[in-house]
């Protein structure tokens, strides 16, 4: 079941490569076929925010409907608009201070690029790292294998309780929800987390996933929940910033000094020498990741760097993309084990769960370079207005449209609707900053949808239909693309229409999709001849 | 010097005065417009849409029309980004997927001379003052592709404020989209209409008389909002306004 690294033999392959084979460089991971024991999941689906194995598609509603409801929730779109707007000005002047910022944003894509092209190569020289340093590796394959390997992890040391830095990666895989089923706590130590799971709430933002709760609906949850989890929040406890990060302060700090195991994930790993590093404001992760004797870090394979140089790059990047700080708080960098000096026990569990099969997309791959700075969330127009929680999933937002479709593949409503999720106004590219082009992404991702392609799932070249409910459209698309490309009988309909509006068609409501329109908006006004008669009349074209 | 107006398909059966002003400013300008007839839809909503296969007859169909001229010109921001951004990728992608190299070499021999108005107008034209003359407040939102894509920077405020009796006012968060999107104003009509309400509240809130874009489109969407709201503020393309002279006003 656990893949160690060394244990792995077997005819095992990750990445698609046989044990044999590895080391031969060069081509990419993702050309090659992808491990694959299926993405089976099998896991009952866990009432409440999310289940062991990875969030359920079909629980979430296709994004047009849930984002219906957010677009009504005048409260959740006011914290919302307050959020996002104060963070994006203040990145747009972290950002607008570094005179290199364009040839950061490069450097920082290229690093990314080289990595993913050669991923087999540096996740094996990342595990000999971390083993020569006392570490130990797993490989894990989908959420579910994930979930059990950590979970076997936490048993053997016999503790039922566990602390976590917040990680994107482990609540992709649902493991506070699969370590409950195995009868083990998981308390997050992140305040914005810590909130999340003290309302039984789903996160809506990559890096504040509480944006959409305002500070007297925190107090609230204090009062009411904290005393479930542990020491209980002040009974007058009152909704200034002070007072609620003392409250959690004196929670969390019973727990940090209680636990004897810790959960993380990690923003980057460098292969050279088997480093892990984690990224945070609150101090909250390094508690985690220096007090408890047994570690475990659960990263997905896309996180690796190869030399230490490259976190040059990032932890400028990073900060200012993120918090809009100049340099971060509290970077924690931990090499496999240190005697006397941090856990004792140090597990790292890398996680694939459709990354390879991401990276065989050749336009798709690059939402593989995501460093999880939530820019792109906080510029995005219609992430403010639908909120994080219509994304039906972990990963919100631009990047969530993209990232989400390729990890669980696109059959359910809610996949299927994100790539939709977006005007492709481009704000999220331009402030990426591993230059991630989400638009072209989206794109590409649509056509997928609506024409069907080749796609890779578990390792295996397949091709998939087009999705249901868009055959009219196809039909339409069709039927305009005959009329667009002969100008005699665009010209025609062009006259029918004018014609027609001079009589006096004008509906104020459309029937079919064209309701959609007619909703909330006029039609525009008709003209008296299209444009090319205008032509041919006075110009004699 | 000969330009070849590509007026868009949206002008065309719907804005004809866009592209009369197109041809009028550019005739006052001393340009040589030719309008040639085989031009049609240039495939961008379905494009956007996802349907890259649909696009590509009309890829082929824009690329004959137009060959020959050395400047192609269009009132659309959009449009223009669809040749010069999207028709190189159909052609690469076309000749990743084994379909040789024919989409990629006539994208590639068009999008070099393709211009979005303002741009052409400033940077081969080297003009800003076009002689125009439009006694009104007016409001500027630059659409994304325009602003994201082609980089039209301050090109258009610039045009605009040379213009005679104009009032130029600063829309606040001009920058953020309207929320028209193609088919995300009908696929996604609830956040649609939400963030075209929102640019409409700003719009409002300057006072200003005109609504001024360029891109007929994201008009369409944000006038047909406005009519509802019966509002003094109307929506008008900068084409039309920087054609407009004392003896021939705008519309
Ligand atoms: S896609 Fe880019 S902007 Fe968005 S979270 Fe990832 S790195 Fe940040």
């Amino acid at each position: 079941m656990t893949t160690d690294g060394r244990g792995r033999g077997g005819g095992r392959a990750f990445l698609g490569m046989p044990r044999a084979r590895v080391g031969g460089g060069g081509r990419a991971a993702g050309e090659d076929r992808a491990a694959g024991d299926g993405r089976a999941a099998g896991d009952g689906r866990v009432a409440g925010r999310a289940r062991a194995g990875g969030e359920d598609p079909a629980a979430f509603p296709p994004f047009p409907e849930a984002a219906r409801a957010a677009v009504r929730d005048e409260r959740l779109r006011a914290n919302l608009r307050h959020a996002t707007s104060t963070i994006r000005d203040k990145r747009a002047r972290a950002v607008g201070e570094l005179a290199d910022w364009d040839r950061l944003r490069a450097a920082g894509k290229a690093v990314k690029d080289h990595t993913l092209r050669h991923l087999d190569h540096y996740l094996l020289q990342l595990e000999e790292a971390v083993t020569a340093a006392g570490g130990t590796v797993h490989w894990a394959a989908d959420a579910a294998e994930a979930c059990r390997v950590v979970t076997a992890l936490v048993r053997a040391t016999g503790e039922r309780e566990v602390v976590k830095v917040k990680s994107m990666a482990t609540q992709e895989i649902g493991l506070d929800e699969a370590l409950e089923a195995a009868g083990v706590a998981a308390y997050e130590t992140d305040l914005a987390e810590l909130i999340v799971q003290l309302g039984r709430d789903r996160p809506s933002h990559i890096l504040v996933p509480a944006i959409h709760r305002n500070r007297a609906e925190i107090r609230d949850l204090f009062r009411t929940e904290m005393g479930r989890w542990g020491r209980p929040a002040p009974a007058d406890l009152d909704d200034t910033p002070a007072a609620l990060a003392e409250a959690a302060r004196l929670h969390l700090r019973e727990k940090f000094l209680r636990a004897k195991v810790g959960i993380s994930g990690a923003n980057f790993m460098v292969a050279e020498t088997g480093t892990l590093v984690v990224v945070e404001s609150e101090g909250n992760g390094r508690m985690c990741l220096t007090l408890p004797e047994t570690l475990i870090s659960v990263v997905g394979i896309e996180k690796v760097v190869p030399t230490f140089r490259d976190l040059e790059i990032f932890l400028q990047t990073l900060p200012r993309s993120s918090t809009a700080e100049r340099m971060n708080p509290y970077t924690t960098m931990w090499t496999g084990t240190t005697d006397g000096d941090g856990p004792s026990a140090f597990h790292l569990v890398l996680l694939d769960n459709g990354r390879t099969d991401t990276l065989a997309d050749e336009v798709g791959r690059q939402a593989l370079r995501c460093i999880r700075c939530s820019a792109c969330l906080n510029v995005c127009p219609v992430y403010e207005r639908a909120g994080g929680h219509a994304y039906g999933s972990v990963y919100p937002g631009p990047i969530g449209a993209v990232l989400t479709p390729q990890l669980r593949g696109t059959d359910s409503g809610i996949d299927a609707s994100l790539p939709f999720a977006s005007t492709l106004c481009g704000a999220c590219y331009d402030v990426c900053p591993v230059a991630i082009d989400i638009p072209e992404v989206l794109v590409h991702l649509r056509e997928r949808i609506v024409q069907g392609g080749p796609v890779t799932r578990g390792g295996v070249r397949v091709r998939i239909r087009p999705a249901r409910g868009h055959a009219a459209e196809r039909a339409a698309v069709r039927a305009a693309r005959r009329l667009l490309d002969r100008p005699g009988a665009l010209r025609a309909g062009e006259r029918l229409l004018a014609r027609a509006r001079r009589l006096g068609f004008r509906p104020h409501r459309l029937p079919g999709p064209g309701r959609a329109w007619t909703e909330t908006r006029d039609l525009p006004g008709a003209p008296a001849e299209p444009f090319r008669d205008w032509w041919a009349r006075e110009r004699g074209g | 010097m000969r330009v070849a107006l590509f007026v868009t398909c949206v002008n065309d059966a719907l804005y004809p005065a866009t592209g009369v002003a197109v041809v009028r400013l550019l005739e006052r300008l001393g340009v040589d417009v030719d309008f040639p007839a085989g031009q049609s839809c240039c495939g961008q909503p379905q494009y956007n849409t996802g349907y890259r296969y649909e696009t590509e007859p009309l890829l082929r169909r824009t690329a004959a029309a137009f060959a020959g001229y050395p400047y192609v010109v269009t009132p659309s921001g959009s449009c223009a980004a669809m040749l010069r951004e999207h028709y190189p990728r159909i052609g690469r992608r076309a000749a990743a997927e084994g379909r040789g190299s024919e989409l990629a070499e006539l994208a590639d021999a068009l999008a070099p001379r393709v211009y979005e108005l303002t741009e052409f107008l400033v940077d081969v034209l080297g003009v800003t003052d076009v002689g125009a003359y439009f006694p009104h407040t007016v409001t500027y939102h630059p659409s994304c592709h325009g602003l994201r894509s082609l980089r039209l920077g301050d090109r258009p405020r610039r045009l605009l404020a040379a213009v005679k009796g104009l009032d130029l006012v600063e829309l606040p968060q001009a920058e953020e989209c309207c929320g028209f999107g193609g088919t995300f104003a009908v696929k996604n009509p609830d956040v649609s209409a939400a963030m075209g309400a929102d640019k409409l509240r700003h719009a409002r809130a300057t006072g200003a008389e005109v609504l001024c874009g360029a891109d007929n489109s994201c008009l369409t969407h944000l006038g047909g909002m406005l009519r509802r709201q019966d509002a003094p503020l109307r929506t008008l393309h900068i084409a039309e306004i920087l054609a407009a002279t004392q003896e021939e006003p705008a519309r």
